[in-house]
């Protein structure tokens, strides 16, 4: 609420986010100086880290201000987050549930945050249809924000009323007890519709098939490599990487927002670049200090 | 103040986390990223609480109303306490109580847990084995690509493909790791690795610089 009183936080917030930066920077340099002075204080063999960081935040910043300018950006289409609100239309018809998995990991992983991020989105959507959804949880930290996520849709669409806290719900701690449950579930009351979207791991391919098994449509959507053919062979629409990262933006349409996903892209495609270059210059027998450049430490 | 607080938040964590990598571990700053992971084992300890209260609740509901599979759910909740109540006692009270061996906890834990994970973990050959009848059917030219990379990879990891690949002219196995696994294979895995790592990166941005909202249920 008192947000709405402030609202050029956000503002300052990018305004000086570099000058942050590098006062937060000078602060602690000077602290850990105070308390370390024998010692190495900056990690100089990770400037190339930090000159990637200051390059991504630039263009994301720019992008962003471009899109609150009201400049156009064409973002490519993701049939996956087209199909969502037709696969929760399908559930609201038919009368059965729709099953939402913001993946088994924690809360500090950042694709359980993007998985509860379109939580939001898909819950508005089944509170308008008043079609009944289930969460179920492995970790009580995403229980927590799930059932704020899913409260404050149902809110904000005017169905208060028809909130229920049990909508999210803690399962079991234990990665196959929290499977088992899942699949019963699904065997059980034949959700329409399932939602995958976070960090799975082996039970993705356990999950997805009980699914399908179940007659249900699904949609998948992490940033794990390993996991990917088991919800491309298992599921209706699959969102791959980073498209898991671009749904919140996506669903949104908020010109700021989508600001962020042209950053990145314009970010790929320096990195495109930068691999052709590194392609020649090692075919040439000349590149290892381009290499070296890009070292990890 | 539930908006505002938590953007403050996220911006002040975000920054400090990102410096504490350009940091010594042994500085102030530097070490930062491993004390919050003991904050959030901490908080994460406090919140099971919560957890403990939502599957009772549910369950319960579903018993008490006698609903389909209330049966199961009376399981559930009996397990629930018949683990945690013992594991809880302390030890110095019966051999039986606390987490160490012999205990009911640990009884539990090795002779019901334990193989009802791994029985879980076992059925999964069977979901592969009808994925990839699902995946492997040749209905295009990709797809039937897919089918023979696949099963001739397959044969190769399997000690009777290893013999049959020995039997032929020319170093398959070699081929198929420099080209297929170390090649293709790679390349696109590591294309989705740095395309997934960039979304990652913006997102985090996004949230640290309170533009997205969504994972506070706002925007």
């Amino acid at each position: 609420m008192v947000y709405s009183l402030v609202p050029k936080l956000r503002l300052y917030i990018r305004r000086y986010y570099y000058l942050a930066l590098f006062w937060t920077i000078s602060l602690l340099s000077e602290t850990a100086l105070a308390q370390e002075t024998e010692r190495a204080i900056f990690r100089t063999d990770r400037i190339n880290a930090l000159i990637l960081v200051l390059v991504f935040s630039t263009v994301v910043i720019i992008y962003t201000r471009w899109a609150r300018q009201g400049k156009t950006l064409f973002l490519r289409k993701i049939p996956g987050l087209e199909a969502v609100e037709e696969a929760v239309g399908r559930a609201t018809e038919m009368g059965r549930p729709v099953l939402y998995i913001p993946g088994i990991s924690e809360l500090d992983e950042i694709e359980t945050i993007a998985g509860i991020s379109i939580l939001g989105r898909v819950a508005k959507i089944t509170a308008q249809y008043d079609t009944p959804l289930t969460v179920p949880v492995r970790y009580p930290l995403v229980l927590a924000a799930g059932q704020e996520v899913v409260e404050q849709a149902y809110i904000e669409v005017g169905k208060k009323d028809s909130y229920d806290k049990d909508i999210v719900r803690y399962v079991a701690g234990e990665q196959f007890a929290f499977t088992a449950h899942v699949n019963g579930y699904m065997m059980r009351e034949r959700p329409a519709t399932n939602i995958y979207m976070g960090a799975f791991f082996a039970e993705s391919l356990l999950l997805a098939e009980t699914g399908n098994a179940a007659g249900s449509i699904q949609i998948a959507g992490t940033a794990r490599p390993e996991q990917l053919p088991f919800f491309i062979a298992a599921c209706d629409y699959t969102l791959m990487g980073e498209e898991l990262y671009a749904a919140s933006a996506y669903l949104s349409h908020e010109p700021i927002m989508l600001g962020g996903l042209k950053g990145q892209d314009f970010v790929k495609m320096l990195i495109v670049f930068a691999i052709i270059l590194g392609v020649i210059l090692t075919t040439a027998g000349v590149g290892q200090w381009y290499i070296d450049l890009f070292r990890a430490v | 103040m539930k908006t505002t607080v938590p953007i403050i938040v996220a911006f002040v964590a975000g920054v400090a986390l990102v410096l504490a990598f350009f940091f010594d571990q042994r500085t102030l700053i530097g070490s930062l990223s491993q004390e919050l992971r003991i904050w959030l084992s901490i908080v994460g300890g406090f919140t099971l609480l919560l957890g403990v209260v939502s599957i009772t609740r549910v369950n319960f509901a579903a018993v008490r109303q006698r609903k389909e599979g209330w049966f199961y759910k009376l399981i559930t909740l009996i397990s629930i306490f018949a683990m945690a109540i013992p594991a809880l006692l302390p030890s110095s009270w019966s051999p039986l109580f606390g987490r160490q061996s012999g205990s009911i906890y640990d009884w539990l834990f090795l002779y019901m847990d334990a193989p009802m994970m791994a029985t879980m973990f076992a059925t999964l050959a069977f979901y592969i084995a009808s994925a990839a009848y699902r995946a492997f059917r040749a209905r295009s030219p990709e797809s039937t690509l897919l089918l023979v990379t696949a099963t001739v990879i397959m044969l190769w990891r399997v000690p009777m493909g290893e013999w049959l690949f020995e039997q032929l002219p020319g170093d398959i196995p070699f081929f198929l790791n420099t080209y297929i696994m170390n090649g293709i294979n790679m390349a696109v895995q590591r294309g989705i690795i740095i395309g997934a790592a960039l979304g990652a990166a913006s997102m985090s941005l996004r949230i640290i610089l309170g533009i997205e909202r969504t994972y506070m249920g706002k925007g």
